[in-house]
């Protein structure tokens, strides 16, 4: 290989992708015909297709811990969330487009979960990308039926008196779990309320960071 | 391969929901160029009407279960954008395989086959 990636890691934190070091594949030998014929026919440009990768690079988690933040310090806004996530989340800049958003609480009592069993289906507005577990024959297949089991993988245990709601998203329809505010935290900012907020706490596969993290 | 996929009674392989599996695989990526690439092109070309998220997802489904092993995410994505792009009259077959060769001609790397 002419790069060994092995004992390292992007600055995400992630291993490279291998087949950043592989020989050319069929399929990347495909994106790249699709794109340049659709380019030649006028159907898009290279300008449109970069400008969309830096919207879709833009959108990261963070948006979505900005609206649960608010929605633990603004109570109209929760209100509203909750009356139309779409609408609300929108206002805020995260236009989710024509999807039905729905933004689920959880509380002392309730947990909430989301999953898309049939494909891949993710608040990209508010999350980015969808993770590969996320995308997973075992996390689609299996959070339906074993919620707690697929939590403990998380590290998640929950009490067995708090009731686990699964939610399994569509094409149309998409969730975002609004984790319940970590104790400790009275008074504090939404700036720093919202680094408590982790992607996976918005899935329902984590719980927000405690508050000692940012102390 | 096939035969050893699990699968809900009655339901297509797709829908997955309730079926046995193993452990949820924690490891994550960064997404390649390429990848970024597919999913910009399927963003566009939807906003554009040329096909909808129900075709792409069509395309993915009418896959056999072995390509969801064999394939990964964003390589069954090229292939139902590429399906969807010749029905919709877009992209014809020929011309696609015909670009394909010549792809292949310019180098072993997707850097060197790619133009930026």
């Amino acid at each position: 290989m002419p790069h060994d990636h092995h004992n390292h890691l992007s600055p995400s934190g992630h291993p490279f992708r291998a087949d950043n070091d592989h020989p050319l594949s069929y399929w990347q030998t495909m994106e790249i015909a699709v794109r340049e014929l659709l380019i030649e026919k006028g159907v898009t440009t290279a300008a449109e297709i970069a400008r969309q990768i830096d919207a879709m690079d833009n959108r990261t988690p963070a948006n979505g811990a900005a609206v649960v933040a608010r929605a633990w310090t603004d109570p109209d806004f929760r209100a509203a969330l909750q009356h139309d996530a779409s609408v609300a989340t929108s206002e805020m800049g995260f236009d989710i487009g024509p999807m039905k958003l729905i933004a689920v609480e959880n509380t002392a009592d309730l947990h909430n979960i989301v999953v898309c069993t049939l494909c891949s289906c993710y608040p990209r507005n508010l999350l980015g990308l969808p993770p590969d577990w996320y995308k997973s024959r075992a996390y689609r297949s299996r959070t339906v039926r074993e919620p707690r089991r697929v939590l403990a993988e998380f590290g998640v245990t929950l009490p067995e008196t708090t009731q686990i709601r699964v939610h399994d998203s569509t094409a149309d329809m998409r969730y975002v779990v609004i984790p319940a505010r970590p104790d400790g935290t009275d008074g504090w900012s939404t700036d720093d309320l919202a680094h408590l907020v982790t992607r996976d706490s918005m899935v329902g596969t984590g719980l927000p960071k405690s508050p000692d993290a940012l102390a | 391969m096939t035969d050893t996929i699990p699968q809900a009674d009655g339901h297509r392989w797709h829908d997955m929901g309730g079926a046995a599996a193993g452990e949820v695989p924690l490891a994550d990526h960064d997404f390649a160029l390429w990848e970024k690439r597919v999913d910009a092109l399927m963003i566009l070309c939807s906003a554009k009407g040329h096909f909808t998220v129900d075709g792409l997802r069509r395309a993915l489904e009418d896959m056999p279960p072995s390509s969801f092993e064999e394939l990964s995410y964003y390589e069954r994505w090229i292939a139902s954008v590429s399906q969807n792009l010749v029905e919709a009259g877009v992209l014809t077959t020929f011309e696609i395989g015909e670009r394909m060769s010549a792809i292949r001609e310019r180098g072993q790397t997707y850097g060197d086959a790619a133009d930026g």
